[in-house]
């Protein structure tokens, strides 16, 4: 039906005349839930600064990636990295660049806790997501915190329904210290999960932990805090008890050696290190190496560069999320002159 | 009261002409605006009929990152919900319509239909806000375990206790659809003839007696009609389940453990989809709830329109 | 004797469970509005109405992202919906047994059964998808093609009832057809005519699912019809679904000024018929 489909064109045309006109810079990006809490106090920082005003959709790293495939958004935002399939279908015309390192916490509504923060290990996590450990008054969690009184309440599991990265950092650690998991289950920003509720971005799963007694889910360090829910201290594979910090996200990163050509897609999960927190990842923007836009490609690379400042990473700092690494700061900066737009250098 | 159908021109024709061409237009726009709708459904889950065939509709696996679906959980989903919420509803409707029509006091009628009939008028997002903090926590902590703790030897009351459910989510259904099956219930009980209550009543039979055994057999084909519209209603609706179901991708015994339904996977998924795939399973989807709720749609209004050619005697 | 008794009995238990239902059936209204009264009124201050939302976490802000939103793409659903609407309704009453109207009203009848959130999986295939973003023009046409077939039924019904002696007086005094249908029939049962276009509309404002992935939701205020728009229905689930307090405060308050939109839309068109509608006279 080839008239019908010329009608939106056409409508599309008309409302563009009916478009107000005032300057209204807009860059829009979709993606990623683990670092909305950030991006949407830093874009609105900047666009105060500057006037340029970005829209971020909060609607998952899998859908991020997507609409970049697509060309849907002017950037996409992932805590998971790129697959070389997903590269490939955009002939590589990406650079994958981490704005901060973020902790995954195991977040929790428990009455009775006394203050005192639960204590859980790779194995503990892994049997409860399996669906093997079902309640509260199990004898394995009442071994591993002595002198706690837990609630005689099933526990609510809650995973997500949504293609995320907050999914792919949380199985990818899941993956790595249990077999079985990586057997049955595996990684990936969607998986078919054993138990347990489907919450709909961080903020589904906050939304679900906080309403249910007795639940556990995993998010973003940021929303446990901004909701004053508790997180739980976890074993790292130095055998040691860590608190996820900024110093201990820090950690999770510092083992890794970077070249300097490097795609920035690494994996810090169950980093060694006596302090690493066990699961770790950085956050990235999802950027086109050769734009097609030089005014959208010079405002992105404009708001790169400020997200690189000390200022911009102090308020990160704010909110919970840890600050790149010195050494990794300098690359991302190194690498944005690299940006094209039309093949030839950004204004 | 049809008007008549004349077509003589009169002094000016071009007027006529011109009323005629933009009322037709404006006719035609229904039909076409579906079929464009079907062939465009049709067009977006193609990839995915290709793929999955009919085996879409019996297999479980919803596996985006491998690119495998299949809708088996969500039709069993939809199909679990929309029934619960019936048996729950329709005694609950045919109770008050029976009331309003048989034994209310005139000056009652009036408020308690208008009273239903706002019900009805309730966006389902706001249900649904109703439901996550007014209804999931007061069900977790009173109902729910009660029905676990005395009709616990039933598979259907056995399992952990989350609170979004299909228990819950069949509990709105049931409060969203009550108005639809009341209100045609309620038509369809004052079409049958006075005739009939009045005969029963001289024969000596009690209020009840007269209700189940004069009104109630003639108008039993609308009341089912009923039903079905019910039904259909409850097929699709959309956000309330969305927000109370517990988006789980698989069918359990246990009503209190999470479910889902075609309507709320689509809400759920479509923004975030990762995958041409899985698009096109969802558009899949969107076809398969389609067909099903234009199924049973006109099923009831067929049955519905039986009743009112058959009917027609002084309504009470 | 005591048959009767028993019978009578059973009648009378019966009737009052009737009674029981109807009481079951009212609770849920009145605890909704009750929980949306008591949660939601202290929030409807003028900031409310006037200013965009604060970011994520931070207090204050309002809806009027979502207000203007809802008002433009009902409007713009309106202005394509209305006439399409009333224009079909008048098309299936002035000509009746044209099989362009009996399709017309069977297929019209299958889409108010359709679930909105199909409507809006077309929407998305026909705009979304080919435009390659969402829009708030997209969000309008899911809600347009949603009022078309309301309008049309009750268009239909309200013009049937205009009695034939009016037409067939206003004919033989010489009207041409057109002017018939428009000055006369139309005129005698506009306010019908208006009531059925108001519950469309205010139908409409309450739909959540066909925008979800159409006009997508904006955290700003906007009224660029290229780009995604917030609406109240959006605002409300997201809001709701959402882990932050002072969202859920905005979320009943929302939905309490959506469901008064509601109920004040449905309380006029039950004036506007009850009022002059006496043509049997």
């Amino acid at each position: 039906m080839p008239g019908l489909r010329a009608l939106p064109t056409l409508l599309a045309l008309l409302s563009l005349a009916a478009a107000p006109v005032a300057g209204q810079q807009i860059l829009t990006g979709a993606g990623a839930t683990f670092p909305y809490p950030l991006y949407s106090n830093w874009f609105a920082t900047y666009g105060k600064q500057t006037g340029v005003r970005i829209n971020y959709q909060s609607i998952g790293s899998g859908g991020g990636i997507r609409q970049f495939i697509k060309g849907t958004v002017d950037f996409g935002a992932s805590d998971a990295s790129m697959k070389d399939e997903q590269i490939a279908q955009v002939n590589g015309n990406v650079e994958q660049l981490p704005t901060v390192i973020g902790s995954v916490v195991m977040t929790y509504s428990l009455k009775g806790m006394g203050g005192r923060r639960l204590r859980l290990d790779a194995t503990t996590i892994a049997d409860i997501y399996l669906g093997r450990i079902t309640s509260w008054q199990d004898p394995r969690l009442k071994a591993l915190n002595p002198g706690v009184t837990f609630p005689k309440l099933d526990i609510v599991v809650v995973g997500r329904s949504d293609g995320s990265g907050t999914t792919f950092v949380f199985t990818d650690y899941l993956a790595k210290v249990s077999p079985e998991w990586a057997r049955r289950v595996g990684r990936g920003t969607a998986v078919r999960w054993p138990v347990g509720l489907g919450g709909k971005g961080n903020e589904g799963v906050t939304a679900q932990v906080k309403l249910l007694e007795g639940s556990i889910g995993y998010v973003e360090m940021g929303y446990a805090l901004a909701n004053r829910l508790s997180f739980a201290e976890l074993k790292n594979q130095a055998g040691n008890w860590v608190i996820p910090t900024l110093a201990t996200a820090q950690a999770a990163a510092a083992s890794i050696e970077w070249a300097p050509d490097t795609d920035f897609r690494v994996s810090i999960t169950n980093a060694p290190g006596a302090n690493a927190y066990p699961i770790s990842s950085f956050t990235w923007l999802l950027i086109y190496r050769n734009s097609t836009k030089p005014e959208t490609a010079a405002k992105l690379r404009d708001f790169l560069r400020w997200m690189l400042t000390p200022a911009a990473q102090a308020q990160a700092e704010r909110l919970h999320y840890a600050p790149l690494p010195p050494v990794v700061a300098k690359l991302v900066a190194a690498r944005l002159p690299v940006l094209r737009a039309n093949g030839r250098p950004i204004p | 009261m049809t008007p008549p159908d004349v077509t003589e021109a009169s002094v000016n024709p071009w007027g006529d002409r011109l009323f005629r061409l933009f009322v037709t237009l404006a006719a035609l726009t229904v039909p076409l605006l579906l079929g464009f709708l079907v062939y465009e459904l049709y067009l977006g889950s193609a990839p995915a009929i290709d793929k999955f065939g009919f085996g879409f509709l019996t297999s479980d696996i919803w596996d985006p990152v491998k690119e495998e679906f299949g809708a088996w959980p969500l039709i069993v989903g939809t199909l679990l919900s929309a029934t619960l919420a019936l048996l729950i509803a329709v005694p609950l409707s045919l109770g008050v319509s029976i009331f309003l029509v048989e034994f209310a006091p005139k000056s009652v009628r009036g408020p308690i239909g208008f009273v239903i009939e706002l019900l009805a008028a309730i966006p389902s997002v706001v249900y649904g806000l109703w439901g996550i903090f007014f209804l999931i926590p007061l069900l977790r902590a009173t109902l729910f375990p009660f029905l676990r703790d005395t009709l616990g030897f039933l598979p259907f009351f056995q399992g952990a206790i989350y609170g979004p459910s299909m228990l819950t989510a069949a509990m709105i259904l049931a409060i969203m659809v009550m108005p639809y099956v009341m209100s045609v219930s309620r038509e369809v009980l004052m079409a049958v003839p006075t005739s009939q209550r009045e005969a029963a009543l001289a024969l000596g039979a009690t209020r009840w007696e007269a209700v189940t055994g004069a009104v109630l057999p003639y108008a039993r084909s609308g009341i089912i009609g009923a039903i079905i519209l019910g039904l259909g209603r409850a097929l699709g609706e959309t956000m309330a389940v969305t927000m109370l179901i517990g988006n789980r991708h698989e069918i359990s015994a246990s009503l209190f453990a999470p479910g889902y339904t075609m309507a709320s996977v689509i809400a759920n998924e479509f923004t975030e989809a990762s995958n041409d795939m899985h698009f096109a399973a969802l558009t899949y989807v969107a076809l398969v709830l389609f067909g099903v709720t234009v199924l049973v749609n006109a099923g009831a209004r067929l049955l519905i329109w039986r009743v009112s050619r058959r009917g027609g005697g002084t309504p009470a | 004797m005591n048959r009767r008794f028993l019978r009578l009995a059973v009648s009378n238990v019966m009737v009052a469970l009737t009674v029981v239902a109807v009481v079951v059936a009212v609770l849920p209204l009145l605890l909704i509005l009750a929980t949306l009264i008591a949660k939601g009124a202290g929030s409807l201050s003028t900031a409310f109405f006037t200013q965009a939302p604060a970011p994520v976490g931070e207090p204050g802000g309002g809806v009027l992202h979502g207000l203007v939103g809802t008002l433009m793409m009902v409007g713009v659903a309106s202005l394509a919906g209305l006439p399409i609407g009333i224009g079909a309704g008048i098309h299936c009453a002035e000509y009746p047994h044209s099989r362009l109207s009996t399709v017309a009203r069977f297929i019209a009848d299958v889409m108010n059964g359709t679930p909105s959130i199909v409507v809006g999986v077309f929407a998305w295939t026909w705009i979304v998808a080919k435009q390659g973003h969402f829009s708030a023009l997209a969000g309008s046409a899911a809600l347009g093609m949603l009022m078309i077939p309301m309008v049309m039924r009750t268009t239909e019904e309200m013009i049937k009832l205009v009695p034939n002696a009016l037409r067939e007086a206003a004919l033989a005094l010489g009207y041409p057809r057109w002017r018939t249908s428009i000055t006369v029939v139309v005129r005698t049962c506009l306010p019908g005519i208006v009531t059925g276009s108001l519950l469309a509309v205010a139908r409409v404002a309450g739909e959540t699912a066909p925008l979800l992935f159409t006009a997508l939701g904006n955290q700003f205020v906007s009224t660029d019809l290229n780009q995604p728009m917030a609406a109240l229905p959006l605002v409300v689930f997201s809001y709701a679904t959402g882990p932050y307090e002072e969202w859920h405060t905005l979320a009943w308050a929302t939905a309490l000024v959506l469901i008064l939109v509601v109920t004040v839309l449905s309380l006029l068109a039950r004036w506007a018929t009850r009022s002059r509608f006496t043509i049997n006279g």
